[in-house]
């Protein structure tokens, strides 16, 4: 039997020792782990060697290895054809982009950030979220649009901002948002494989996070269905719904409720358009109490839509008001402090939670 | 400016039409003679960092009469769609293209069904040009069901995929990276094609357009930017708008070619001239000088920046169609009659289409939420009161 902290140690030197697969056998019992850049990296990978038509293209994609290392080794694996480093030209190589999967190809556009696709922005909506409806079908446009989205660490109001609800308002889109390494691998293939234009919203602070992998999870023909959130951990009082990092605060906000005699159903909600309505609400008939986890701008975010389906759908279930956890309405500012409270921290969902549950926690006492 | 060709050439004309006998069917089929006519083109081309191609254009009866047909059939089509906007029965933008007929007939000729070309709003003619119907251009306008994009596009929206005419876009200039983007997919696909982005002289100055030609130029991508030049931007004069209006120069690097674009043998050469180019060289600039006769859109009566003077000025002495007339009569390849009985058949049939496209029905309230995707995963989707009206989206 391995003790934990061995089973932390191999886990590690896993990532090392890639050829030692008998290694990995005999300690069944020890999950294999990845981290969210491997798992994105293995899925551009496995979707490239599967589809002639998937090209990747965008900043720094192929000599430099990628901006944030996604798509490293893929440049010298298929050739600069596949793999186009492209000028510092959002709006040019985005629309080019659209007309190569006009054309029949797959594209993968890389942003440096999401940030800079308000640059490309019309060519995302006008060229290719509209087409299949402005040509009857006849133009279907399977593009993926990917790279970081939200709040980094100290990189200011410009490089800061989240684009889920923007996006994910736009029909003829799909949106979606990893967080664990089981997510990015499964949604990337997914959205590569979808003959729709994806938005894939990815996070830095995620890039280097490791999680347990299933054997399932690694083979090539994984893929996750888009538009079916997944419940990460099953309550009984009050559920969190939360995407890509804001799921990690929301789980460890768990942790905490749970030691206040409060039981918390975390949602993942890996797609935010299609928006998976029947799971939140099914969680929220049976907890009666939400609260939304988000990282972006408050108004007219994705917990207001969520807010708005809850009240709709469930609202004789609802027994305290939707509370919603979102960036703060100001743009982002770099120091750190005040960054700090620019973002939702763990301690907000909990404080949430417990109002959501008549159990505040006085002023007084938060000192 | 006025017509030059050289009259030594219909010495070597063939005297192919006998005047008609007084049975005259309804449907007069087309000379399908293929003998050889050289023609010069109304002025010589003026080149930009490459070698401008011979003003002596071949071509032959079968092509001339094809030319003066399709050109009065596109003509006819954009007056009726006038008079069908005025009767309200157009709703919403239209933007007619009667003048610049040359340049999607000229194309045509130079290049096949599998090369691409892409457009902005004013794309009627060019939809046409790529083999769309007269059915599918007026019931689309008056969004009816046998509409080529059922109805649910309109004007600025008229697709045909089959024959690689990739649009019909409503934004000013996006058309241009999507046209770089198909001849992308045509080189990645090692096709030998090439890619026709058409372009209007006021979307000359989009900074996308420039963005997407260095990037043609960076990968040797076969991309033909053609610049519509009909000299206005909406009600802006090129020279109100562009610092240099010399869009055949504005690639720099990429070389570029001034073609008069009324004058449909020499947007053909050009065309074929570009084609070749592109698919040794990579991109080439096609700046056509070209006209319109309507307004910006039917909201615009084009008179309030140019005076009537200049508009009748250009139908006088450059008008497309005259000047295939004037050829066709010129070499005996048709009597003047002959072309009349072509322009009244072409009204009838745009006149029959139009009764035709009348009685296509609207598309059914289902119709709403089809298309949202090509994979709707079976989702939800909403009408204005969702407690009313929901779909799911197959």
């Amino acid at each position: 039997m391995l003790g934990v902290v061995r089973k932390k140690m191999l886990g590690q030197s896993l990532l090392k020792i890639r050829p030692a697969v008998s290694v990995l056998r005999s300690y069944s019992s020890s999950a294999k782990h990845m981290t969210v850049r491997d798992a994105l990296n293995s899925a551009l990978d496995e979707e490239m060697s599967a589809d002639q038509k998937v090209f990747l293209m965008g900043e720094e994609v192929g000599e430099y290895q990628g901006a944030y290392k996604i798509s490293k080794g893929l440049l010298e694996k298929y050739g600069p054809e596949r793999v186009l480093d492209t000028p510092i030209t959002e709006a040019g190589f985005a629309g080019i982009a659209v007309g190569a999967a006009y054309h029949g190809l797959k594209p993968v556009v890389e942003f440096m950030t999401f940030n800079f696709s308000m640059q490309a922005i019309d060519h995302i909506i006008n060229s290719a979220a509209k087409s299949n409806y402005m040509s009857a079908g006849q133009m279907s446009v399977p593009i993926v649009f990917r790279g970081p989205n939200g709040a980094a660490a100290g990189v200011g109001a410009q490089h800061s901002q989240c684009y889920a609800a923007w996006y994910a308002s736009c029909p003829g889109l799909k949106v979606l948002t990893p967080y664990s390494s089981e997510d990015a691998r499964g949604l990337l293939k997914a959205a590569i494989r979808d003959p729709d234009p994806v938005v894939f919203l990815e996070n830095e602070l995620l890039y280097g996070e490791s999680f347990s992998v299933s054997d399932e999870v690694l083979d090539s023909s994984f893929c996750l269905p888009i538009g079916k959130a997944k419940i990460e951990r099953v309550g009984r009082d009050v559920t969190i719904t939360a995407f890509s990092k804001m799921v990690g605060h929301a789980l460890k906000a768990a942790e905490i409720l749970e030691k206040d005699g409060i039981d918390a159903e975390v949602i993942n909600l890996r797609s935010i358009r299609p928006l998976d309505r029947s799971t939140i609400n099914a969680s929220v008939r049976k907890t009666n109490r939400l609260i939304t986890a988000e990282e972006g701008f408050p108004q007219h975010g994705v917990g207001a839509e969520i807010c708005a389906s809850v009240v709709e759908e469930s609202f004789a279930y609802l027994d305290a008001p939707v509370e919603r956890i979102a960036g703060a309405d100001v743009p982002m500012p770099y120091a750190a402090n005040l960054e700090r409270l620019a973002v939702p921290q763990v301690e907000d969902i909990v404080r949430a939670a417990k109002r959501a549950c008549y159990r505040s926690v006085p002023l007084a006492a938060a000192a | 400016m006025a017509l030059s060709y050289l009259r030594s050439s219909s010495s070597r004309s063939v005297n192919l039409l006998k005047p008609l006998s007084s049975s005259l069917p309804l449907r007069r089929p087309i000379s399908t003679d293929t003998t050889p006519i050289t023609v010069e083109t109304s002025v010589p081309f003026t080149s930009h960092q490459c070698d401008a191609p011979s003003r002596s254009v071949e071509t032959n009866p079968k092509e001339l009469l094809t030319f003066f047909r399709d050109m009065a059939l596109m003509r006819r089509m954009e007056i009726a769609a006038d008079s069908l906007y005025k009767a309200k029965l157009i709703r919403g933008f239209c933007h007619l293209y009667d003048g610049q007929e040359a340049v999607a007939v000229g194309m045509e000729a130079a290049v096949t069904k599998k090369d691409c070309i892409i457009t902005a709003y004013r794309d009627h003619c060019t939809f046409i040009g790529r083999g769309g119907t007269l059915l599918e251009v007026f019931a689309e306008l008056m969004g009816r069901q046998a509409g080529c994009s059922k109805g649910k596009g309109g004007s600025m929206h008229f697709y045909k995929k089959d024959s690689n005419f990739y649009g019909g876009h409503g934004i000013v200039g996006a058309q241009v990276p999507l046209g770089c983007g198909l001849a992308f997919a045509q080189k990645y696909s090692k096709d030998e094609t090439v890619t026709f982005a058409l372009y209007g002289d006021g979307a000359a100055n989009q900074g996308q357009l420039f963005e997407a030609l260095n990037i043609s130029a960076l990968w040797d991508l076969p991309a033909i930017l053609v610049c519509e030049n009909n000299h206005y931007g909406m009600g802006t004069a090129e020279w109100r708008a562009a610092k240099s209006p010399a869009y055949y120069k504005r690639g720099d690097y990429v070389p570029g070619l001034k073609v008069d674009g009324m004058d449909a043998l020499a947007v053909k050469q050009a065309c074929k001239f570009a084609k070749e180019h592109a698919l040794k060289n990579g991109p080439i600039i096609l700046e056509m000088d070209t006209y319109r006769y309507h307004g910006h859109s039917m909201s615009d009566p084009g008179s309030t920046y140019r005076t009537r003077d200049e508009i009748s000025g250009v139908r006088q002495e450059r008008d497309p169609i005259e000047r295939i007339r004037k050829l066709i009569l010129s070499h005996d390849l048709a009597t003047e009659k002959e072309l009349k009985d072509i322009e009244k058949e072409v009204r009838k049939e745009v006149d029959d289409t139009i009764t035709q496209a009348k009685e296509s029905p609207m598309p059914e309230p289902s119709e709403l939420f089809t298309n949202v995707y090509a994979k709707g995963l079976g989702v939800e989707s909403f009408g204005a009161d969702r407690k009313e009206v929901r779909a799911t989206l197959p």
